[in-house]
């Protein structure tokens, strides 16, 4: 079988405007991509870039105008897929009140194996599991409404994960979280990617989340500007900038002192390593 | 004119099961003219706090004294007036038909008459990077960040001495927070009003105030300019904050170069700061 | 506000009555309706009934205060039904004083009706402060099911009543925040003629309207890519067993109509 879960050829998406046809509005222009199982992958976009449609078609909750999805090879457009297509690439969504259905957390979290005919008994054991992967296991039975925006949001990843998907797509689920919340979200999508080998697509517009990913894209008006590695991403400062996007603090910094004529890499992403840099340079100045 | 608390103490449903001390001995004093920015965790008391500032919520015990007025008297609306509050994701009160009746709103409720409320409306729109072609637009119709810039027209038409934020720029992408935090030192600078910020950014905040203050479980933890308070990596890591990732780095090469100033929050400040050690281009 | 109102909130613990079978609490519940409104009749009954609710509650591990507590937001209409009683029912004079004539069987009445409205709400929070909400709509959903064969949307309506459940704290909150959020504007909601008043919530109004509709789409949204396609093929976590502590109160139940019955027509 193909090692690509998700495949996507040149695909086209419009929201129809009810009174002219001329206002259509292009929200995903022309997107082609593949990728690999077991990757870690960040999408970045300004507001209105077209990533959250594009995420949507990814789930078939959206069917392309023209081109073509396949996730593990089943086509987006194909009805008989759907719901293979749905619990294999799970999604979670950007507020995280408005995606929880049952009235306390495990209840909530059987709510979609409930819906593919799970037995009841294995539905229990994959609610526990969910409950241990996503660290929420003590909250079982409280009332979603009284949790904090990042259990929240784990709440509704552990959801996803009940169905035993093979992709978690994140639709700018940290957007809504303070700090601590996103931390403990990412902790979470770094562990189920490493231990489980679960692929991961992240959309955000916080940078700093995107640094450590296997993977960075950079969409907008609906096409993929950059795609690659983040090193290999985020040393592009001027483009991305352009893009009204932002690298991370050390990035700009080296790019600063480099436009000054220093010989330092471009590529530094972490603190760490931008110490290590500048401390080998001064030494070596000072030597 | 200032903003004056002292010994405040706020309890959420006192005497219930339920009940929750949000603020504890709470005791601050903000002038006339001050950029002064909050950071603390959620549920550190922060909303609590500057729900004070315009008496929306009373002091369980302690005072709040605004502009020379407490706010425990019983009619605010002047208060209300010398005060705009802007709630987090405040696009989600828009109601009116036209951006204009919205921005209007608050000045039709004082009885201000229609001329005088035109030209505010434009003036207000105007502050926030709105031009006259807005003005009959609903507000429905326009993007996400446009709509919180109405929302945000609608309290600064107010022309409130005093103006408090909660996260104006949450959820937006890079572009539009540097849209909002733009035209809100500008409002500061040119208007000399008092601003309040409250974000969990402490780029944006360092960047931005002279002054910060991190509250913690809800008291004040520590309160002076952003420099000296990012001193305080490992305290405000431990209360779930964090400090600039620029300063991180230069505490990190403090340690190994004694000499060098470790007090700096930009990147262009670090920028001149390392170039010195750096010496001469090769 | 909301917050006092006792029916409706659920009161963790392990009694009986928060161990049996929601199906069963309903109908036993549905028993002692009929029991209260149909059976008892004379004082002695009265006094039976009041104590067997009495055991029921200290049975339940519920606070009896708290479990009394449900009757305070209808106490008005309690009242106003006594007062009806004692003015409007004819009879054995006890009081007269010009048009205002109050009788034996008027009290006699009042007092009855009074104790009958407030064993009700009673016995109506006594089931919901030992049910979960999810429970509870599950064992309706059940108990419901055979009016499936009539066409009835038994598993749509109980899914709108386990997300009404779910949202209603939510809406609560937003009602708050954009009341405060319109006051920061300028909104007043305190003075003014009722008229006034009443306008001056269209700008709490639209924005929560606007804001559950905003919900409601995005949980649809939620749902569906969580797989949901109505009651077909859908299985649940939970399943309903009828056990131990279930034949216990529906014994308990039993023994005590039959006493109730016994009582009022044979002695």
């Amino acid at each position: 079988m193909d090692s690509k879960i998700i495949k996507a050829e040149n695909v086209k998406y419009e929201y129809k405007s009810y009174n002219d046809e001329k206002q259509n509005v292009r929200a995903v222009d022309g997107i082609s991509l593949e990728v690999e199982k077991g990757q870690f992958i960040v999408v970045i976009g300004r507001n209105g870039s077209g990533k959250s449609t594009f995420a949507r078609l990814l789930n078939a909750l959206l069917i392309p105008l023209e081109g073509v999805v396949y996730i593990k090879g089943m086509d987006t457009r194909d009805n008989e897929n759907l719901w293979e297509i749905r619990r294999t690439a799970g999604m979670v969504f950007q507020n995280p009140d408005n995606q929880i259905i049952g009235t306390t957390v495990e209840e909530d979290i059987a709510f979609g194996p409930e819906n593919l005919g799970v037995a009841p008994g294995e539905i229990r054991k994959r609610v526990d599991d969910a409950l241990a992967a996503v660290n929420i296991f003590e909250l079982k039975k409280d009332a979603p409404h009284l949790l904090s925006g990042g259990q929240k949001q784990r709440v509704a990843i552990a959801g996803v994960l009940a169905m035993k998907p093979e992709c978690i797509i994140l639709d700018e689920a940290t957007s809504m979280l303070d700090p601590v919340g996103r931390r403990e979200v990412m902790k979470i999508l770094k562990k189920l990617n490493k231990e489980d080998g679960i692929t991961v697509i992240h959309i955000t517009h916080y940078m700093d989340e995107a640094y450590s990913a296997d993977r960075v894209i950079i969409i907008d008006s609906g096409r993929i500007i950059i795609d690659g590695p983040p090193k290999k991403v985020f040393c592009q400062v001027e483009r991305i900038k352009s893009l009204g996007l932002d690298v991370p603090q050390v990035t700009e910094l080296f790019y600063e002192l480099r436009k000054m004529g220093y010989n330092l890499p471009a590529d530094v992403l972490s603190v760490d390593e931008a110490y290590e840099a500048l401390l080998g340079a001064i030494r070596g100045k000072r030597l | 004119m200032s903003i004056i608390v002292e010994g405040l103490y706020h309890i959420y449903m006192k005497g219930s099961p339920f009940e929750k001390v949000a603020l504890k001995d709470v005791n601050m004093r903000i002038d006339d003219g001050e950029f002064v920015g909050i950071i603390g965790h959620t549920g550190s008391g922060k909303s609590t706090l500057v729900q004070h500032f315009n008496g929306l919520l009373k002091p369980s015990a302690g005072k709040v004294i605004i502009n020379g007025t407490d706010t425990s008297e019983k009619n605010l609306k002047e208060l209300r007036r010398q005060v705009g509050l802007v709630f987090q994701y405040p696009e989600h009160q828009l109601f009116e038909e036209t951006v204009y009746k919205e921005v209007a709103f608050g000045l039709v409720k004082q009885g201000m008459e229609e001329d005088r409320i035109k030209d505010r409306v434009r003036w207000a729109l105007g502050m926030v990077g709105l031009g006259e072609e807005y003005l009959e637009k609903s507000p429905f119709e326009l993007s996400g960040g446009q709509k919180r810039r109405v929302a945000i027209a609608g309290v600064i038409a107010l022309k409130p001495s005093i103006l408090v934020l909660d996260e104006p720029a949450a959820g937006l992408d890079p572009k539009g927070r540097e849209e909002i935090f733009s035209f809100i030192s500008n409002l500061h600078a040119t208007m000399g009003i008092t601003v309040i910020l409250v974000s969990h950014s402490m780029e944006d905040i360092a960047r931005l105030t002279k002054r910060v203050i991190v509250m913690n479980k809800g008291t004040v933890e520590m309160d002076g300019a952003p420099a000296d308070v990012f001193q305080n990596a490992e305290k405000l890591e431990e209360i779930g904050l964090s400090v600039p990732q620029i300063t991180y780095l230069m505490m990190k090469l403090k340690k190994v170069i004694p000499e060098i100033n470790e007090k700096i929050f930009t990147v262009a400040e670090a920028k001149n700061e390392i170039a010195k050690y750096l010496g001469g281009i090769r | 506000m909301i917050k006092n109102i006792t029916i409706g909130q659920y009161i963790p613990g392990q009694s009986l009555l928060h161990r049996a079978d929601p199906r069963v609490k309903i109908i036993l519940m549905i028993i002692y309706m009929v029991d209260l409104f149909a059976v008892v009749n004379s004082y002695y009954t009265y006094a039976a009934f009041l104590i067997f609710t009495l055991m029921v509650i200290v049975s339940s591990d519920i606070p009896v205060s708290y479990t009394l507590r449900g009757i305070k937001p209808i106490l008005f209409i309690v009242i106003f039904t006594a007062i009806i009683n004692i003015f409007t029912t004819e009879g054995k004079p006890v009081f007269e004083a010009g048009f205002v004539h109050i009788t034996y069987e008027g009290l006699d009445m009042a007092a009855k009706m009074a104790i009958r409205l407030s064993l009700m709400v009673i016995g109506g929070s006594l089931l919901t402060l030992t049910t979960t909400p999810i429970m509870l709509t599950d064992g309706i959903e059940k108990l419901m099911s055979p009016l499936k064969k009539i066409k009835v949307p038994v598993h749509e309506i109980a899914m709108m009543m386990t997300i009404a459940l779910r949202f209603i704290p939510t809406l609560m909150d937003e009602t708050e925040k954009i009341m405060k959020a319109q006051s920061a504007r300028g909104a007043d909601f305190d003075t003014g003629s009722l008229i006034q008043r009443a306008r001056s919530f269209i700008p709490v109004l639209v924005p929560l309207f606007i804001s559950a509709f905003r919900r409601a789409d995005e949980l649809a949204t939620a749902m569906e890519a969580r797989c949901y396609r109505g009651s077909a093929g859908r299985t649940r976590m939970r399943q309903l067993r009828v056990g131990f502590p279930d034949f216990v109160l529906v014994a308990v139940m039993a023994v005590f109509t039959t006493g109730l019955v016994f009582l009022e027509y044979y002695i």
